[in-house]
C-alpha cells in the first residue's frame, strides 16, 4: 500500500474534510480544512492506518494571508513505511489548534517549540510553555514581522537587539532586490 | 513543586538543646522532596541541558528539562539567505558530525530542486565517505564522553587519540577540521585530495583495532555493566511514541534506519547491517554504537574499492558555480555566475522533507518554498531534540547516577536540539 493509497483511505473516511492528495517530489500531503478537527483524523491515522511516528510538527507564517498560519504535520508508519504530510491552515484570530499530544507523545515538545516560535496555541496541552526562549520572552521569533535583527525587550542585557559587529555585511541578504548596498542591512526590518 | 521546603539544620549545640526538650529536629526532613538543579552547566549534560529534578532521597519523582541555552535562531536565519549561504550553519547543528549535516541538508535542497537523481555516481560516494566518516567520529566521542561519564576515564582519551586522525583526514578533505561546511547544492566544494583514498584505507585499519579495543574496555567491564544494564530501559513503543531515532530507536529493537528503508546517495548498493539491541537499556545504546562504527568502516571500504571516477558535480550551471576560466570567457557562464552569486539557486515553489539516517538519529529539513533564492520556511527536525522529549518520561523512579548514565547513554549534541 502506498502513500496515495493510505491518503485515498483517509479521505474516504473524512469526506471533504480532506483535500488533496497533492503529490510533489513523490511525497504525498493531504489539507485538512477545518483546524479543530485535525486531532480526530491524526487519531485515525495512527489507529486505522499505521502512523505510528509523528516525524516531525512545523508551523508556517504566510504573513499577509488570510488564514495567516500553517501547521504541517510529517508522519510515518514503521509498519508500512509510507510518509504523508497533513496541512491545516490556522487563523491569526483563533491562534489556536487541537492538540495531537495525545495521539503521539512526540507532540508534546514539537507543539512547545510551534507555540514558542509562531504563537500557535494547542488546546488540550498538558504542558504548554516556551521551550527555546526562556519563561515570559514577549515575543515569538519566527513570525514574519518579527526582524532578524530582534525587538526590543525589558531584559536589554540578556536580549540585545544591537545589529551585529559585522554591519551590512555579507551574510544576510534578499536575493534579487535592488542594489546589494540596500539589500544587505543588518538589522533588515520586514516592511524593507 | 509546590511542596518543597527550605529545611535549616541548626548547629550541634542547639539539637542537642532541642533533643534534651524532646524535640526532634530531623522530624520536618521526613516527607519532604528536595529540588535538585542539574546544569546547565555540568560536565555530564554534554553542554547547556538543564534538568530540575524533584528528588526523594536519591530517587528521582519528576524531571524537567529545560533546553534553549544554545538557540541561535538558525530557523530564522535561513529564510534570510541563499540556499548554498546556509551550508556553514549546518555545521554548527551537530558539530560532532558536520559533514553529515551538510550532506543531508545538500540532499534536502536538491530534493526540492528535483536534481538529487541527477548527482554524478562520484560525488554519491564521497558523501557518503563524509556521512560514514561522520559517525564513526560522533560514535567515538558518543561512547568515550558516555564512558568517562559512568567512571571509565581511559577509554575517552583512547577514542580522542582516533578522532583526532578523523579531523586530520578531514582537513585534508575540506580545508577545516571542525567548520566543513563540504558540501554545495549539486555536489561538493572539492574533490578528494590524491592519495587521501590510501590514507583513510590505513586509518580504518587502526580504528578497528581501536573500536576493539575499546570494546573490551567496556562490554565485559562489570563496573560498566553494573552502571548501564537494565539502567533507562524504555520498550520499542514507547520509542516509536516519542519519536526517538537512530542508535536510541535502535537500542530498544525497532529494526529502522534509513539508509536501509529509504536508501539514498548509493547505500542501496552497499552492503552492511543494521545492529538492534534487545532490550533498550543504556548498554545495548552502547552496544548498537560500537557495532555501527564496525558497520561505518566496512561502509568506507566499500567506498574506497568502489569510488569511480569523473565529476563530482551536476552537470547543470543553473545550481553549481562554472569553472572559472569559462566564466572570463563564455557569455553563458558569465551569467550563470552572475545569477548564483547574485540571486542564489533558483528553486520551484513546493514542499519536501528530508530526512538522512544522521549519527544522532534521523536530522530532517522540512523546506517550504515560494520560488526563488531564499526558502520561505525551513524548519529542522533535530534528532538531538525530540530523544530528549523521552527524558521526562524516563527518569523518574531512577537514582541521581543514573540520570548520568543515561544521559550518556542517548548521545545529545545541545547545538542541534536548540538550533
Amino acid at each position: 500500500m502506498t502513500a496515495a493509497d493510505k491518503a485515498n483511505a483517509l479521505r474516504e473516511k473524512f469526506g471533504d474534510l480532506l483535500s488533496g492528495p497533492v503529490e510533489f517530489r513523490g511525497e504525498v500531503a493531504l489539507t485538512v480544512a477545518d483546524v479543530n478537527r485535525v486531532a480526530e483524523v491524526c487519531e485515525y491515522a495512527k489507529k486505522e492506518l499505521g502512523f505510528d511516528y509523528l516525524v516531525d510538527l512545523s508551523g508556517v507564517d504566510n504573513y499577509g494571508d488570510d488564514p495567516r498560519f500553517e501547521l504541517v504535520y510529517e508522519l510515518y508508519g514503521y509498519g508500512h513505511g509510507c510518509h504523508l504530510r497533513l496541512k491545516v491552515a490556522v487563523s491569526e484570530e483563533a491562534c489556536e489548534a487541537p492538540s495531537v499530544s495525545g495521539v503521539w507523545r512526540a507532540a508534546d515538545w514539537h507543539e512547545r517549540e510551534v507555540y514558542d516560535m509562531m504563537g500557535i496555541r494547542f488546546a488540550g496541552h498538558p504542558d504548554l510553555r516556551r521551550i527555546l526562549m526562556w519563561e515570559g520572552y514577549p515575543h515569538y521569533p519566527l513570525r514574519k514581522d518579527f526582524p532578524l535583527a530582534g525587538k526590543p525587550t525589558e531584559m536589554p542585557d540578556v536580549a540585545f537587539t544591537n545589529p551585529a559587529p559585522l554591519e551590512g555585511g555579507p551574510f544576510v541578504t534578499n536575493p534579487g532586490a535592488c542594489s546589494s548596498d540596500k539589500r544587505e542591512p543588518r538589522a533588515k526590518s520586514f516592511e524593507s | 513543586m509546590s511542596s518543597v521546603k527550605d529545611i535549616e539544620i541548626k548547629d550541634a549545640a542547639a539539637r542537642a538543646a532541642e533533643a534534651a526538650a524532646g524535640l526532634d529536629a530531623t522530624d520536618d526532613m521526613h516527607g519532604e522532596k528536595m529540588v535538585l538543579n542539574m546544569g546547565p552547566s555540568h560536565p555530564a549534560t554534554h553542554g547547556v541541558l538543564r534538568l530540575t529534578l524533584e528528588l526523594d532521597g536519591e530517587e528521582i519523582v519528576k524531571a524537567v528539562p529545560d533546553v534553549g541555552y544554545l538557540h541561535r535562531g538558525d530557523e530564522k536565519i535561513a529564510e534570510n539567505m541563499t540556499y548554498n549561504q546556509f551550508i556553514p550553519y549546518t555545521d554548527r547543528l551537530d558539530y560532532l558530525a558536520p559533514l553529515a549535516n551538510n550532506v543531508a541538508y545538500a540532499l534536502a535542497v536538491e530534493k526540492l530542486a528535483g536534481i538529487d537523481q541527477a548527482l554524478p555516481p562520484r560525488c554519491q560516494y564521497i558523501r557518503v565517505i563524509c556521512c560514514e566518516l561522520a559517525r564513526i567520529s560522533a560514535h567515538l566521542l558518543g561512547l568515550g564522553a558516555f564512558a568517562m561519564d559512568v567512571g571509565a576515564v581511559t577509554v575517552f582519551l583512547h577514542t580522542f587519540t582516533q578522532r583526532e586522525y578523523i579531523y586530520d583526514l578531514i582537513e585534508e578533505l575540506t580545508g577545516a577540521r571542525f567548520t566543513t561546511s563540504y558540501t554545495r547544492i549539486g555536489g561538493v566544494s572539492r574533490d578528494v585530495p590524491e592519495g587521501w583514498l590510501t590514507k583513510l584505507e590505513k586509518f580504518i585499519g587502526e580504528v578497528r583495532v581501536n573500536i576493539d579495543e575499546t570494546e573490551k574496555l567496556l562490554s565485559r567491564n562489570p563496573i560498566f555493566q553494573d552502571r548501564t544494564k537494565d539502567i533507562g530501559v524504555y520498550s520499542a513503543e514507547e520509542a516509536i511514541d516519542f519519536g526517538m531515532t537512530g542508535p536510541n530507536l535502535r537500542g530498544s529493537g525497532v529494526d529502522f534506519d534509513m539508509r536501509k528503508a529509504h536508501p539514498y546517495l548509493v547505500y542501496d548498493q552497499l552492503d552492511f547491517e543494521v545492529p538492534i539491541g534487545s532490550k533498550g537499556d543504556c548498554y545495548d545504546r552502547y552496544i548498537v554504537r560500537v557495532e555501527e562504527m564496525r558497520q561505518s568502516a566496512n561502509l568506507l571500504e566499500q567506498c574506497i574499492r568502489e569510488i569511480p571516477g569523473g565529476a563530482i558535480n551536476v552537470d547543470d550551471g543553473k545550481f553549481v558555480l562554472p569553472k572559472k576560466e569559462k566564466v572570463l570567457t563564455s557569455m553563458e557562464e558569465l551569467i550563470h555566475q552572475f545569477m548564483l552569486v547574485t540571486q542564489g539557486t533558483n528553486l520551484p515553489p513546493g514542499e519536501v522533507y528530508f530526512g538522512a539516517e544522521n549519527p544522532k538519529g534521523e536530522l530532517g529539513f522540512y523546506i517550504h518554498s515560494k520560488g526563488g533564492g531564499t526558502p520561505h520556511r525551513l524548519k529542522i527536525r533535530a534528532p538531538s531534540f525530540v530523544n530528549l522529549g523521552i527524558l521526562q518520561h524516563l527518569l523518574p523512579g531512577h537514582m541521581i547516577s543514573d540520570v548520568v548514565a543515561i544521559l550518556g547513554s542517548l548521545d545529545f549534541v545541545m547545538g542541534e536540539c536548540d538550533r
